[in-house]
């Protein structure tokens, strides 16, 4: 394998390329502009397309029509480039087709500014498009974990139909490290359901249910789905969690101040844990269990860029059973190790 | 003597089976309402055309939402207005398709306004039936953008003015402005004589696809009874004395006969080639005969900063690259958000044998101030013990700190010395890796060309490489 020092964003585009990646359709946006030059440039050199649309509506429209192809295709924005692509989003989920969508978070509300924060965490894993669906969503902490996690988006994707999207922010995107390629995935899954433009398949992609008794038994349909990938993809990295009495729990860049933090706090003696869901859809909510029912865990302590959002999901997992202690920043700032070392002291 | 059978088009369903109810044959639409005329020119044509199978329509939100209860081809029911961007999406991805867009007057002319003028603009290889009847007519007779001048709807209860909503948008006249378009022509579905011209033009147009020349676009007038609050037959008389005032029938533009054929070939490389494409390339795999100093334990945490140009992002980069090779754990992070400021740039590398946490850098265990401001801004953050390189001949007076090392160096007169300011940050890199000394310097000799591959710096780094650590003692 080789090793090569590379940008998360760029990352993100091999990665695509390697998993099979014919099509990309985007909007330029600050910080995530870096995927789609990047795509600009190696896209057509692997036979596929890159597109840059009118607009972010366009920009996902063009995914829902590529997607009900045989081929892999994607899209990448920030934060205000997602709302519009909402409306999209939503009808994909519908639709039940497969891609990819990359967001490089950055601050808000309205235009806000370019730097990092995680305030997209409702909008991208609660839905922030009309109607009962959910995206699988890919929280990664490094330039590798750009490439892994966009070639894992592209196989969840395809295996469940259903949209999924890299959730990042502008550090992790921007960020250089070194990162090993796998090899090229050589063939995608079978898409039956697809238009290929032959005789067997005259299908229908459509997200509209006229009778209420069907559109409720696609509805449900959605939510066995969204149960099924609850069941079997979680995914989530605990380090020095077993005999942790506070567990710290942090995704994306966060975690990885969390991870000074926690050497920090274990040099002083306080045994410290960082929990890092991967999977932000399906939610690492049974981890989150046991972490409640473990006799030895004293509170969990939450960081996050936001005014506090995933923190819902970790609250509702521990039901009650521990104390769970919140530290965010906003706007764009990020807070130092040392920062949270006081906060978390504080929290105990 | 020769029979014609008179028949449904093969590329309607035998039985509309997704409309569900009891009326399998018949469509949705209203008695009276243009769109089952046009769908049935559409359907022959499809058949006659012998494109049945590579058909994707792609059914709007509007009156023709249900498009795909009657087309037995590949059906994409669209968002409201996105129906030329889902075209495209398709379409780029299976150029053998013949694409139709079929939308109605609010879906194209109003919020999909944007998507049809791009799609038009980009010369889309799709063809696109615009259906104008003037109104809203799914959501119950609302204004449409092509609504006339005093027209009454629901929302123009007091009929259209100019002053509040504008005047109706002629929409083939707006695409045969643009450039790419290939051909675009208004029809009337009144009479048998304009429905022959209708379905003429229908022909054409997807001919025009299957021929892979370009976009096509055609308009239809269409009655919608229903909206209108006529009857049927006053609809069309309306379409012929009032509407087509307004929206004239005719070709608005036709390119056909000169344009060529446009395909994009695609090249088609084999897997094997994906990593050399990609720039997938290990570094080291470029150097040889290198016996590489073993890991030591440790974490620096290194804070290049100056004015942009003076190469402090290239000077990381090139650390951060020499570093990996090495086998250590590394990141780089440009300066980024808030910390962009003044015209300054500034990077942070970490080097660690250990996994690193946090790519930013509160404390760094080295300075490297290419310039006053940064030293100025970074100076009393390095951790005591630490080192502060800073270039003395753009910087007078040296930092006080007496916890610290502070060594001035004079990369940037160095590197004019040595030909080009611009070689200052290898200078300075030379002194950091004489100070620091864990790397190898045969191995940076030999990649520092391979990470700037610009070959009018290759002689001109090396020199200022090794400059740099002979001016640390």
């Amino acid at each position: 394998m080789s090793k090569v020092l590379i940008k998360g964003n760029e990352a993100v585009v091999r990665g695509a390329l390697l998993a099979g990646c014919k099509n990309f359709f985007g909007y330029p946006i600050t910080p995530a502009s870096e995927i789609a030059e990047t795509a600009a440039y190696y896209f057509p050199l692997l036979g596929g397309t890159f597109l840059q649309a009118e607009s972010e509506l366009g920009a996902i429209n063009m995914v829902y029509g590529a997607a009900s192809s045989t081929s892999r295709c994607m899209t990448a924005s920030s934060s205000p480039g997602m709302s519009l692509k909402m409306e999209g989003i939503s009808y994909i989920a519908g639709a039940e087709l497969p891609c990819v969508i990359v967001d490089i978070m950055r601050g808000g509300p309205g235009l806000g500014n370019i730097a990092p924060e995680q305030a997209d965490y409702n909008q991208v894993v609660k839905g922030g498009g009309h109607g009962n669906y959910s995206l699988i969503t890919l929280a990664p902490n490094s330039a590798q974990e750009m490439c892994d996690l966009t070639m894992l988006a592209f196989e969840l994707s395809d295996k469940y139909r259903n949209p999924a999207v890299v959730l990042a922010d502008g550090i992790i995107g921007q960020m250089m490290e070194p990162v090993e390629f796998p090899e090229p995935v050589q063939r995608i899954p079978d898409r039956p359901w697809a238009l290929k433009g032959t005789a067997d398949s005259h299908n229908l992609i459509c997200s509209i249910q006229l009778e209420p008794d069907r559109l409720e038994e696609h509805n449900l349909a959605l939510q066995a789905k969204y149960k099924k990938l609850a069941e079997n993809e979680i995914r989530y990295e605990a380090i020095q969690c077993d005999d942790a009495e506070y567990i710290l729990i942090g995704y994306g860049i966060v975690s990885r101040i969390l991870h000074g933090v926690m050497e920090q706090l274990r040099a002083e003696g306080i045994k410290a844990g960082l929990f890092r869901p991967i999977t932000l859809f399906p939610f690492p909510t049974p981890q989150f269990e046991d972490f409640a029912k473990d006799k030895n865990v004293k509170s969990l302590f939450v960081s996050e860029l936001s005014a506090g959002q995933m923190v819902d999901d970790v609250r509702l997992a521990v039901n009650g059973r521990k104390p769970v202690n919140l530290h965010t920043r906003m706007g764009g700032n990020v807070p130092t190790v040392k920062e949270i070392v006081e906060k978390f002291k504080e929290s105990i | 003597m020769k029979t014609t059978v008179l028949q449904k088009p093969a590329s309607f369903y035998d039985e509309f089976v997704l409309k569900g109810g009891s009326q399998l044959q018949s469509t949705h639409y209203c008695p009276g309402c243009g769109h089952g005329i046009l769908h049935k020119l559409i359907a022959e044509a499809i058949s006659d055309l012998d494109i049945q199978d590579r058909t994707v329509l792609i059914s709007p939100v509007g009156c023709s939402v249900f498009a795909y209860y009657y087309f037995d081809v590949g059906n994409i029911q669209a968002a409201h207005g996105r129906a030329p961007a889902v075209a495209t999406g398709y379409k780029r991805s299976n150029p053998d398709s013949i694409m139709i867009s079929y939308q109605g007057d609010g879906d194209l002319a109003a919020i999909g306004a944007n998507e049809i003028l791009q799609a038009a603009n980009r010369g889309e290889q799709m063809t696109v039936f615009f259906v104008n009847n003037a109104i809203y007519g799914m959501t119950g007779g609302q204004m449409a953008p092509t609504t006339l001048i005093g027209q009454k709807s629901t929302t123009t209860p007091r009929g259209r003015t100019m002053q509040n909503e504008g005047y109706p948008l002629r929409m083939s006249e707006i695409i045969a402005t643009l450039e790419a378009p290939v051909y675009v022509e208004r029809v009337m579905l009144t009479d048998p004589k304009n429905i022959a011209r209708a379905r003429k033009a229908v022909r054409k147009a997807l001919k025009i696809q299957i021929d892979k020349k370009g976009f096509s676009f055609v308009e239809v007038l269409s009655a919608c009874p229903t909206g209108w609050k006529m009857t049927s037959i006053d609809s069309k008389k309306w379409i012929t004395d009032v509407l087509s005032k307004y929206f004239v029938p005719g070709v608005k533009k036709d390119d056909s006969e000169d344009r060529d054929p446009v395909i994009t070939l695609h090249p088609d490389p084999h897997f094997e080639e994906y990593h050399e494409l990609l720039d997938i390339k290990s570094l080291s795999d470029k150097i040889k005969g290198v016996k590489l100093p073993a890991i030591k334990e440790m974490v620096d945490e290194i804070k290049i900063a100056g004015f942009g140009g003076q190469g402090v992002l290239s000077m990381g980069y090139a650390l951060a690259n020499i570093t990996m090779g090495h086998n250590y754990k590394v990141s780089w992070l440009p300066s980024y958000g808030p910390e962009m400021r003044g015209g300054t740039a500034n990077c942070s590398v970490k080097v660690s044998d250990k996994r690193i946490g946090s790519p930013m850098i509160d404390n760094p265990t080295v300075l490297v101030a290419m310039n006053k401001p940064s030293l100025n801004k970074f100076a009393d953050l390095v951790q005591p013990g630490g080192v502060i390189l800073y270039d003395s001949g753009l910087i007078d007076t040296p930092p006080a700190r007496d916890d610290v090392t502070v060594i001035g160096i004079p990369a940037t007169d160095e590197a004019d010395k040595l030909g080009s300011t611009k070689a200052a940050n290898m200078v300075m890199l030379g002194a950091y890796a004489k100070i620091r000394s864990y790397l190898s310097q045969d191995y940076v000799l030999q990649a520092l060309p391979q990470i700037i591959k610009k070959k009018s710096f290759h002689k001109l780094n090396e020199d200022a490489f090794l400059r740099g650590m002979k001016l640390i003692k």
